[in-house]
C-alpha cells in the first residue's frame, strides 16, 4: 500500500565525504531546506525563525559583500556578538568563501577583544553594536579596514564611521564558493584568552569534521531536534553542539538574545529542548532550586517523590529510559518542557552528586571532558552504563594514554587523534611544548579504569578552571599586582603548590617577599586586597602567602616558577596562606 | 515612561525623574532586601558580586528585578563589565529617562 509509505526523513550528513565545512553546511541547507534551522527568542516574545533554505538566502549577500572585498581562501573573519542567528550566518558566509572564523568572547573587555583582533590578524569582522560602540570609543579595531566591518542591529542614523551595516549586503549578487582541504584551517580558536599570551588554537576542517563525526554517532541529532544555545558559541562546545552538529543533522538550534535564569527556564517548555549545554555553575543552580522546592513538599509526598525518584533510578541503570521518566515524574519533566533527552555539561569540574542528581530523576547530564586544544571533547560519558564518577570513554577515534603514571595509574593525560589541533598561532614554541609526537598534553592528572573510563584528579599545569568554565592564568592576573609595594610576588594556583588529588575549589594564590623593614603584613595585605577588587571577581586571588627567601630566577631574570612552587611547598602548607 | 495596560490598552504615564543618589539608593534598599544582606553594610562603590556574595547568574536575577521595579528593560549587555551599584545605577538612569 504506497500511501502508507514510511515518512522520509532525511538522514544526517556522511561528513566522511566532505573536505571542508563549507561544503557539509552548503548540502545540510540543502538536504533539510524546509527544515527550521534557527530560533531567535528575546525574553518571551520570538524574534523570529529561519528554514535552512532562509538562513542560505540571508548568508550568500554577506558571502558576496565579503567577496567584492576580496575575502577568500584563508583570510580570517572575526566574530565578536552574543549568541543569535546572525552569529552563524556569518561563520558561514566566511566558510562558504574559504576564510578561517575567529570566534571572540563577547564577554571580555574591550581591550581584551582588540588585543585578540591583533593578534588573529583577522581582515573582517562581524560584530554586534553595542560590542562595536566600545571598541571604537577604545581601543579601536587593530587594522581591520572599517569597509571590512560588518555591524548588526546598528540603530537608524548611527554614525559607523565607515564600518558597514550587516543588514545592508546586497541580495541578488552573487558569491562564489571557495573550496578547502580537510588540512586547511577553519577556526582560530582562542584558549585562556585573557591577554598575555594569546593561545589561539589552529583548527582544521578535518578537526572539526571528525569532531562532528564522532560526536555524533554517540549522540545523534536529527530534524525535530531542539537544540538550546546557552553558552557562547565562540567557546568549542557550542560551537559544535550549537552550530556544526545540529546543522549536519537538520535540527534546529534556538538562541535567547536575553540569557535570564527564568527566560531560561521558559524556554525549555516553550521551545520543546531536546538537549542544551550547561556550565557547572547553572547546573548547580538548577539543582539548588529543586532541592529547595522537594524540600517544602509535605511528608507524605516527599516520601513518593523519594520512593519515585529511587525506582527511576534503579530501573534506569543500565540506560536512561526517557519515557519511562516522565511517567514516573511527570511534574519534574513538565518543568523541563517534557522533550529534553539530555544536558550536555563541560568547561570545568562537575561534581558526581550533581550529575546523579538529575540521573536519579531522568534527566541524564553527558558529562565529559575536553580541550580546545582538541577541538571540543576528548572523552564523553556514553551513558551506557551512566557514570557520575567519570568524564566518560574516549571518542571514537580518540586515542588516551597516561604518561610516566605513578604506582597507583596517576599520571598526565595525554591525547592523540584527528581532532587535536594544528598548533597555536605564530607560537611554534608552545606548539611544540604542548604537541610532542602527536601526542597532546592536556596538563591534566587522572587514570584510566578497566572499563576504559577516564578519572580526572588534577591538574598539572599552574591554572585554574572557575565553575563557570572559565580558564585563569595566574602569569595573567601579576598584572594587576604590578605597582605592589613589595620586594617580589608571584601568583600561584593553590592547587599547583599543594596538589590534592581532587579538582573544584580550585584558587588562586599570591606569594609576596615584603619589603625588608616592613613594619607588618596588614598594610601589605590592604594593597593586595585593593588591587584584588579591580580584578572581575572570579579573577582574584584568595589569599596571601608571606616568603622571605629570594625567588629563583633564569639568566633573563624570568621567575623559575616550578622551582619556587618546589621551595614553597616543602616549606609551608595551605593553612600558612593568610584569607584576603 | 511606565507602560501599563488600562482596559486593555497600553498607557504611558511619565515616571517621576529620579536624581542617580535615589535611584542608588533604590537598588541598594532592592538588593539588601533580595540577597538578605543588611542595608547599612552596602554602599554605592561596593562590588555588589562580593557584597552580596553572589555570582553571575544571581546577578542577572537582580537585574531583572531591577527591571521590573524601574519599569524598564536592560538588555544584558549594559551588565557587561559593571561590578558596582553606581555604575548599575547610571546604567539604569539613561533607561529611565
Amino acid at each position: 500500500m504506497p500511501w502508507l509509505a514510511p515518512l522520509q526523513i532525511p538522514t544526517m550528513l556522511d561528513l566522511r565525504q566532505y573536505e571542508s565545512l563549507g561544503a557539509a553546511l552548503g548540502d545540510a541547507l540543502d538536504r533539510f531546506a524546509g527544515e527550521v534551522c534557527l530560533i531567535e527568542a528575546d525574553r518571551d516574545r520570538e524574534n523570529h525563525r529561519l528554514t535552512y533554505r532562509q538562513f542560505r538566502e540571508q548568508a550568500l549577500p554577506v558571502a558576496a559583500a565579503l567577496e567584492r572585498r576580496g575575502f577568500g581562501a584563508g583570510n580570517r573573519a572575526a566574530i565578536l556578538m552574543s549568541n543569535q542567528s546572525k552569529w552563524l550566518v556569518s561563520a558561514y558566509a566566511a566558510l562558504y568563501r574559504g576564510g578561517v572564523v575567529v570566534p571572540l568572547d563577547y564577554k571580555l573587555t574591550a581591550p581584551e577583544q582588540a588585543e585578540l583582533l591583533r593578534h588573529s590578524r583577522a581582515e573582517a569582522l562581524f560584530i554586534e553594536y553595542p560590542i562595536w560602540r566600545a571598541l571604537h570609543q577604545g581601543s579601536g579595531f587593530a587594522g581591520v579596514e572599517p569597509g571590512a566591518i560588518f555591524v548588526t542591529e546598528a540603530p537608524p542614523g548611527a554614525d559607523l564611521g565607515g564600518a558597514r551595516r550587516w543588514e545592508d549586503s546586497p541580495a541578488g549578487v552573487e558569491a562564489h564558493f571557495v573550496a578547502r582541504r580537510r588540512q586547511d584551517w577553519a577556526g582560530i580558536v582562542y584558549s585562556s584568552g585573557t591577554g598575555g599570551r594569546p593561545k589561539g588554537c589552529i583548527l582544521t576542517h578535518e578537526n572539526y569534521l571528525e569532531q562532528c563525526r564522532s560526536l555524533t554517532d554517540w549522540y545523534p541529532f536529527r530534524p525535530g531536534v531542539r537544540y538550546l544555545s546557552i553558552l557562547p558559541t565562540n567557546h568549542a562546545i557550542d560551537f559544535m553542539v550549537g552550530f556544526i552538529g545540529p546543522f549536519v543533522c537538520g535540527a534546529t538550534v534556538v538562541h535567547l538574545r536575553t540569557l535570564r535564569p527564568e527566560y531560561i527556564r521558559d524556554a525549555f517548555p516553550r521551545y520543546r529542548i531536546t538537549y542544551a549545554s550547561v556550565v557547572p555553575l547553572l547546573l548547580k543552580n538548577v539543582e539548588r532550586s529543586l532541592r529547595a522546592r522537594f524540600a517544602e513538599l509535605p511528608p507524605a509526598r516527599r516520601r513518593m517523590l523519594d520512593f519515585l525518584i529511587g525506582l527511576n533510578r534503579a530501573l534506569t541503570q543500565g540506560r536512561p529510559r526517557p519515557r519511562l521518566s516522565r511517567l514516573l515524574l511527570p511534574q519534574i519533566h513538565r518543568s523541563f518542557g517534557g522533550h529534553l533527552l539530555a544536558l550536555i555539561v563541560g568547561g570545568a569540574f562537575t561534581e558526581p552528586a550533581t550529575l546523579q542528581f538529575f540521573y536519579d530523576l531522568g534527566i541524564p547530564v553527558a558529562n565529559g571532558y575536553g580541550l580546545t586544544e582538541a577541538s571540543t571533547a576528548i572523552t564523553v560519558n556514553d551513558l551506557r552504563p551512566f557514570r557520575a564518577d567519570t568524564v566518560g570513554k574516549p571518542l571514537p577515534g580518540v586515542e588516551i594514554r597516561i604518561a610516566d603514571p605513578e604506582p597507583g595509574g596517576i599520571g598526565e593525560v595525554m591525547a592523540r587523534g584527528k581532532t587535536v589541533m594544528a598548533g597555536y598561532l605564530d607560537d611554534p614554541e608552545l606548539t611544540a611544548e604542548t604537541i610532542v609526537d602527536g601526542w597532546l598534553r592536556t596538563g591534566d592528572l587522572g587514570w584510566l579504569d578497566p572499563q576504559g573510563h577516564l578519572h580526572l584528579v588534577g591538574r598539572k599545569k599552574n591554572m585554574i578552571v572557575t565553575e563557570g568554565g572559565k580558564n585563569v592564568y595566574p602569569e595573567d592576573i601579576e598584572r594587576a599586582f604590578e605597582d605592589l609595594p613589595a620586594k617580589e610576588f608571584c601568583v600561584f594556583a593553590a592547587n599547583y603548590l599543594w596538589p590534592r588529588h581532587e579538582l573544584g575549589g580550585e584558587t588562586l594564590v599570591i606569594i609576596v617577599r615584603p619589603e625588608p623593614g616592613a613594619a607588618n603584613l596588614d598594610g601589605l595585605r590592604k594593597e593586595i586586597a585593593d588591587r584584588n577588587r579591580r580584578l572581575a571577581d572570579f579573577k582574584r586571588v584568595s589569599g596571601v602567602l608571606a616568603w622571605e627567601p629570594e625567588f629563583p630566577r633564569t639568566a633573563s631574570l624570568k621567575i623559575k616558577r616550578p622551582e619556587l612552587a618546589r621551595q614553597i611547598a616543602q616549606r609551608a602548607g595551605r593553612d600558612a596562606v593568610i584569607a584576603l | 515612561m511606565r507602560r501599563t495596560q488600562f482596559f486593555g490598552y497600553n498607557v504611558t504615564t511619565p515616571m517621576p525623574s529620579r536624581s542617580l543618589d535615589e535611584i542608588t539608593a533604590e537598588i541598594l534598599d532592592l538588593a539588601a532586601r533580595q540577597f538578605r544582606v543588611p542595608r547599612a553594610e552596602l554602599s554605592a562603590g561596593d562590588d555588589f558580586f562580593k557584597k552580596l556574595g553572589i555570582d553571575s547568574l544571581q546577578a542577572l536575577d537582580l537585574l531583572t528585578r531591577l527591571e521590573q521595579h524601574f519599569h524598564i528593560e536592560l538588555p544584558d549587555y549594559e551588565l557587561q563589565g559593571v561590578s558596582d551599584f553606581r555604575t548599575l545605577a547610571e546604567r539604569i538612569q539613561a533607561r529611565v529617562e
